[in-house]
């Protein structure tokens, strides 16, 4: 019961937060961009004489610059507005008004965890549906498995919020954000040096990447729901940077999964522990 | 108790027992280790020796913080709440029921005063507005024991008032408040028993009831009191002190004052002034700290 009542009062904090509207703000700007620049692909594919296979192919990796956009700022308001939440209300004093009450620790963590995991669902849900409305709509194309892309992106949010708890409860909020900052940002050039090796046929290059998703597989799950979401054909074509020469296996994503469990159970244990 | 924080130690040697039903106040200079003795009783620290028993439960035992209610010290919550939220939310942490904690927050809000605030947002409060919702949250769901750290910080005299009374309130109603406070006065006319921290050990604890009765300074001036006299004032006073004119002594019972004041005047002196006053607690507090000012 305690963790349902931290999650409603976590989930309306979050909320409230300025940065979730601005994030709003900003994918509701991308996704009239994205509407325009997608009405005008298509006008142009329209009235020229591509084949329908490479028009498709087009449009598809079009449609990937929006979700690589939803999964980018989904990131970005993941990371920011859970940064402060443990650490900044260790600091404060907050937390001791709460963790005072007949109510574990670990329902004080999970309930705050549910709460932001509530409404990064919300942002991805609106986001994610908005691009694939506006694909469906200006040029009738739809990701192939849109399900799954859409829970990939929301696993990749969780595991870098489930970061961001787990170093909240031993750091500052500074350092919690340059550590979930990081270490998303070795997995994003991780990402970018395997794409780049398997295209160049460099395996030392990959090997890095690879590396790399397993210090923080946060960017292959996106790699991997680019890959779900996008025509089986296209990674054979690999006309586009989203083409994923290099795709990450479902074996990296039961290592994220275990990965986001290890990170929630040291955070657990380090909040139980903790002086308040 | 005791608790380092590396080669800190921030509580040496804490032993203490605290009876239902009393207003205890445990003072202490700065730094003397009284917010973590609190933190430790309530389990928000965990000691790095001993143990306590906090309603006959081990400190920090979940189902035994129903009974507890704690303002720490600084009170601050989430500043879009406003005060009629902010007490549902630690209502129904504390385990109460949704209708319960409806029922009780106009009475909690209108107990610390802030009845006419109830629509406003806790950013909008001043730091003695905070103070105020901070006791009704350690209130709301009717507590057995209440841990209040410095609860009249930020308060003007009318709070601290406010606070004193709905302290002796609890007290009426057979809860035990276990109070944190710098300001000795306050705690002087509210405590019915003390203890002394200094440098994260118990120095020394007193009964203010027995207090009152017990300690008492006389401050007179007289003229032509012998040597002899003044020796003999030691059956009533140990510290009698003469300067010039003025007699300071501390007696131990106010029963006999009379006796002292027949007594100094049979000797032939001449008495222009006699009064006896209480030792003050922070007079004791002086003392018995001596001229470490703990910072």
């Amino acid at each position: 019961m305690g963790a349902w009542i931290m999650a409603g009062v976590t989930f309306r904090e979050a909320a409230r937060k300025k940065l979730l509207w601005t994030a709003l703000l900003a994918g509701v700007a991308f996704l009239a961009l994205f509407s325009t620049g997608l009405h005008y692909q298509v006008k142009d594919l329209t009235h020229s004489s591509v084949p329908p296979l490479i028009r498709n192919q087009l449009l598809s990796a079009m449609l990937q610059v929006g979700f690589y956009a939803v999964d980018l700022l989904a990131v970005i308001m993941t990371i920011l507005t859970s940064i402060d939440t443990l650490s900044g209300e260790i600091a404060s004093g907050t937390i001791q008004a709460i963790a005072t009450k007949p109510i574990s620790r670990w329902q004080i963590l999970i309930g705050k965890w549910m709460g932001f995991a509530g409404m990064i669902a919300a942002y991805i849900a609106v986001m994610f549906g908005g691009v694939t409305f506006v694909g469906r709509w200006i040029a009738a194309i739809a990701p192939r498995h849109a399900f799954r892309g859409g829970m990939l992106i929301f696993l990749e949010c969780l595991l870098l919020l489930t970061i961001t708890f787990c170093s909240g409860t031993r750091f500052s909020t500074l350092t919690n954000g340059v550590i979930a900052l990081g270490l998303h940002g070795i997995a994003f050039i991780g990402g970018w040096l395997e794409q780049i090796g398997a295209a160049a046929n460099s395996p030392r290059l990959v090997t890095v990447g690879v590396v790399s998703s397993v210090i923080m597989p946060s960017e292959a799950l996106w790699r991997r729901a680019s890959v779900e979401m996008q025509p089986s054909f296209a990674r054979v074509l690999q006309l586009t940077p989203f083409a994923n020469a290099s795709a990450p296996s479902g074996i990296m994503i039961v290592y994220a999964v275990a990965y986001l469990l290890a990170a929630m159970a040291l955070a657990l244990y380090y909040f139980h522990h903790r002086d308040l | 108790m005791r608790k380092a924080f590396g080669s800190k130690i921030a509580v040496r040697n804490l032993s203490l027992s605290v009876a239902r039903g009393q207003i205890f106040g445990f003072l202490g200079p700065n730094g003397a280790g009284k917010s973590t003795s609190i933190k430790m009783l309530l389990g928000l620290v965990t000691p790095t020796g001993g143990e306590a028993l906090v309603l006959g439960a081990p400190s920090g035992d979940i189902a035994t913080r129903r009974k507890i209610g704690f303002l720490p010290e600084d009170f601050r919550f989430y500043s879009w709440l406003s005060p009629s939220e902010l007490l549902y939310l630690h209502g129904r942490l504390a385990g109460m029921t949704p209708s319960r904690v409806r029922e009780r927050i106009p009475a909690l809000l209108d107990l610390v005063g802030l009845t006419p605030h109830r629509d406003k947002r806790l950013r909008d409060f001043s730091k003695g507005m905070l103070q105020r919702i901070g006791l009704a949250q350690a209130l709301i769901h009717e507590p057995e024991l209440i841990f209040l750290d410095e609860p009249t910080s930020g308060l003007d005299p009318m709070g601290r008032r406010l606070v004193r009374d709905i302290i002796r309130a609890q007290r009426d109603r057979g809860a035990t408040v276990f109070l944190n406070s710098h300001l000795l006065s306050e705690v002087e006319v509210t405590c019915d028993q003390v203890a002394f921290i200094k440098q994260g050990e118990i120095v020394a604890s007193r009964d203010l009831r027995a207090q009152s009765q017990d300690q008492i300074r006389i401050l007179a001036r007289v003229r032509n009191l012998s040597p002899q006299a003044l020796a003999g004032l030691a059956q009533w006073a140990a510290s009698a002190q003469l300067e010039g004119e003025r007699l300071t002594m501390t007696t131990a019972s106010i029963g006999c004052i009379p006796e002292i004041l027949r007594y100094i005047v049979a000797s032939g002196a001449d008495v222009f002034e006699f009064t006896p006053e209480r030792v003050s607690l922070e007079d004791l507090f002086m003392k018995i700290m001596g001229e470490d000012r703990g910072l």
